[in-house]
């Protein structure tokens, strides 16, 4: 079954109406659904890798569209220096009257210098500013129109050269998985026959264990989904991380125009799920579980943040005693009789010191002029 | 004088009236260097798991044994295997060097450096052997690079920031011949915009890669067609496909064969013939007359050695290195006495030093012994004081006895009275 389908199962249906008990709130769905539909939806997601993986062509293959026009690639002697920058493109895409702001972000740079120490700093800040950003906004006075630029989530994409992770994959992904959604990908997927597939992801998910890396869970299906839903649902946990192909151009294979990749040896398409998983991929990123990213960006990754921050300042501002902080501080949860009795006692010797201090810098300043 | 006479006269060419015999020279060489056996060097340069061991096992058409690296290594490190080979009646030994952890670092500055390290190394251990007094040029297992592989990521693109850097510090060492690697990831019109790119960079960077060389009219026209098809496009594989009927070397795909030998698949083909069928002793005669002798000519210079003195008279070798001997030499002597004096000076200094606090340790003790009398004198005082003291009470004492005992006696006189 198609998500589109099972959901139509669920969406409330005229005939109940005629039952005499019938209340009425089974309509919340249809309304939730049609208020989405007019308010628009917005997802930001973030693309990082070495140059020359593929991640511009994957970015095309899955919203159909070329968002990468003229753009300019350095040449080996530019990038021996180089600096990651942040690209953001954003576009306005429609489907059957839904409107999807994409904002696709870019990482240009990352692991391309010789020496890649801390490359991933500017992304990690990057994260952080659209958080802060958020934070500021959604504790002003104005909330009416906040603009949530918050990346929702980041594709990384794995070289499919090498024999697993390398350092670099290892150290991004610890630096940003608690800050954001990582999807692993192993890009190029054309260059490994369906065994070596097989080989690196099963390598490649042992070293996500044995890193402690987070990477994005898919969340557990209801039990009382049908057995198939749960079984597509097994197989794409099972298919991580997904090994992926794109492609700009659009061939003829098997009497259909296909998106795919032209040899000498063969026809590569992208849509094929014996070739390449890319299908699961664009399912499970933009037709099923879009939300859920979004969800798990505001629920965890955000309030991660917004509780750290907060925890930041006013630890800062009891060492400095003064209120002096552009945003509002909300109440920390009462702490109980015994810690507020030391807590004031604490305060209270502090208090003294400084006065002793005072006077003591009093005297010694009296000595001085004397 | 004599060797002027000698270039001035002319040289004839003369015509035979038989047939002499020796047109046979080359045959007798080939025969020498046959029994000989011949030695080949060759690096792969790339990073971890882009098909360095399948590639050699696929050129070799055979299983050289390897195990696969790990990408966690702390640096570059070289991994030199040596191989006896036989073809019909002809022996290679052949050596393969392994650059195990290249591309894994994060900070990958320092990566070239073992590779050059590895590569004078071999020049050094030559040079060393040349200049002995006693040496066996013809039977040294040769270790000199002959040719550097140097593996390309498919990127599409151009070149890695890494490779650029690398191979200019390797073009004036060693042969370079750039491959690109796993090349049936890439489609035949990015592969043609790939390798022009590659070829241009590596061009206004000024990196000098091998050319297969065009001066031998018998390999001319294939060698300058060759020139014009670097950097191979390689696919690699051991296994086998069966593909009509006939089994092959190929990749499986779910999409197609990619068969290794296949032109049109890759260019592994002209990289065999190129490396081993055409140009193999090329490659060696470049190594030697090219990169070794530039290395030894740096070498030497470094050590001041010149080929002519201050006169423009030629130096002998000989010459130049007992003088050099002896300077050095000198230099050693000079050296030792600056380090015994130096030595001496220290343990005069120490010894003042030791004496200074011997003598300030006396002094102190004898402080303290005077202070100690001085004290042991007031106390004594002290005591005698004391003793006074006892002694007056105690008469005091006996006097008040003696007058506490005459009273009763003045009261019992008293009372008789």
């Amino acid at each position: 079954m198609t998500t589109a389908a099972r959901y139509k199962s669920r969406v409330f249906k005229s005939e109940d109406s005629e039952d005499k008990q019938y209340v009425g709130f089974a309509t919340l769905p249809n309304q939730v659904h049609r208020k989405s539909v007019k308010k628009g939806f917005d997802f930001t997601l973030m693309v990082a890798g070495e140059s020359g993986l593929g991640k511009s062509t994957l970015v095309n293959s899955l919203f159909l569209t070329d968002l990468y026009k003229d753009r300019k690639l350095l040449n080996a002697e530019e990038r021996i220096n180089q600096t990651v920058e942040i690209t953001k493109h954003t576009v306005d895409i429609e489907e059957k009257g839904v409107k999807l702001k994409l904002t696709i972000v870019d990482t240009p740079g990352f692991g391309d210098a010789v020496n890649n120490n801390e490359c991933w700093k500017p992304i990690t800040d990057y994260i952080d500013q659209q958080f802060e950003q958020y934070f500021r906004d959604e504790s002003g006075l104005n909330r009416k129109n906040i603009l949530d630029n918050r990346v929702h989530c980041c594709l990384y994409f794995i070289p499919p050269f090498g024999h697993g992770l390398r350092p670099v994959d290892v150290e991004f992904m610890k630096a940003l998985h608690e800050k954001v959604n990582i999807i692993p990908l192993v890009a190029k997927a054309d260059c490994l026959t369906p065994n070596e597939i097989k080989k690196l992801k099963d390598r490649v998910r042992d070293e996500i264990e044995r890193f402690g890396i987070k990477v994005y869970q898919f969340p557990e299906c209801d039990s009382d989904e049908d057995e198939e839903f749960k079984q597509m649902d097994k197989e794409l946990k099972e298919c991580t991380p997904f090994a992926v192909i794109g492609s700009n151009t659009v061939v003829e294979a098997r009497g259909q125009r296909v998106r795919g990749r032209l040899y000498p040896w063969g026809i590569v398409e992208v849509e094929n799920q014996s070739h390449c998983d890319f299908v699961k991929l664009r399912n499970m990123l933009i037709r099923s579980h879009m939300h859920d990213l979004k969800d798990v960006t505001c629920d965890v990754h955000y309030e991660n943040y917004r509780a750290h921050c907060i925890q930041e300042m006013t630890s800062k501002l009891a060492q400095d005693n003064r209120i002096d902080s552009p945003i509002p501080i909300l109440p920390l949860p009462t702490p109980d009789a015994e810690t507020e009795r030391l807590i004031k006692m604490k305060d209270e010797e502090l208090k003294r010191m400084q006065e002793m201090l005072e006077k003591m810098q009093q005297q010694m300043h009296e000595k001085d002029t004397c | 004088t004599e060797p002027d006479d000698i270039s001035r006269e002319e040289k004839r060419s003369l015509s035979l009236g038989g047939h002499v015999g020796f047109d046979s020279l080359p045959d007798q060489l080939v025969s020498k260097s046959v029994t000989q056996g011949f030695c080949f060097n060759i690096l792969c340069v790339g990073e971890t798991g882009i098909g360095k061991s399948t590639l050699m096992n696929t050129l070799f058409n055979t299983t050289f044994e390897n195990e696969e690296a790990s990408h966690y290594q702390n640096g570059v490190y070289l991994r030199p295997r040596t191989y006896d080979l036989q073809e019909s009646n002809v022996h290679l030994k052949l050596t393969i060097v392994d650059t195990v952890g290249f591309g894994d670092q994060i900070n990958k500055e320092e990566s070239y450096k073992p590779i050059v390290d590895y590569i004078d190394t071999q020049f050094e251990n030559y040079l060393q052997e040349e200049l002995k007094i006693k040496r066996s040029l013809f039977n040294y297992h040769d270790t000199r690079i002959h040719i550097c592989l140097y593996f390309i990521a498919p990127t599409g693109h151009s070149l890695k920031s890494l490779d650029l850097v690398t191979m200019k510090k390797l073009d004036s060492k060693v042969n370079i011949i750039p491959i690109i690697a796993k090349a049936d990831t890439i489609s035949k019109s990015e592969l043609h915009k790939f390798k022009i790119k590659i070829m241009s960079e590596l061009v206004s960077n000024g990196v000098q890669i091998y050319q297969f060389p065009t001066d031998d009219e018998a390999v001319s026209e294939i060698n300058s067609s060759m020139n014009a098809h670097l950097p191979f496009a390689v696919v690699g594989s051991v296994e086998e496909v069966k593909v009509g009927n006939k089994t092959v070397r190929a990749r499986q795909y779910p999409w197609g064969v990619v068969q290794v030998e296949n032109e049109s698949h890759c260019d592994f083909v002209k990289l065999r013939e190129m490396l081993i069928r055409v140009n193999m002793e090329d490659l060696r005669e470049q190594t030697h007359a090219r990169h070794y002798e530039l290395y030894r000519r740096c070498k030497l210079e470094e050590m001041g050695f010149k080929d002519t003195d201050p006169d423009s008279q030629p130096f002998s070798l000989q010459e130049t290195y007992e003088a050099k001997r002896k300077e050095f030499l000198s230099d050693l002597q000079r050296k030792e006495e600056e380090m015994r004096q130096m030595f001496v000076n220290k343990v005069k200094e120490t010894e003042s030093e030791l004496k200074e606090k011997e003598r300030e340790l006396h002094d102190k003790f004898e402080q303290l012994k005077r202070m100690h009398q001085e004290e042991k004198r007031k106390v004594e005082e002290k005591r005698r004081d004391l003793e006074e003291e006892m002694n007056a009470f105690n008469r005091r004492k006996m006097a008040a006895e003696t007058l506490s005992l005459s009273q009763p006696l003045k009261k019992d006189k008293d009372k008789k009275k």
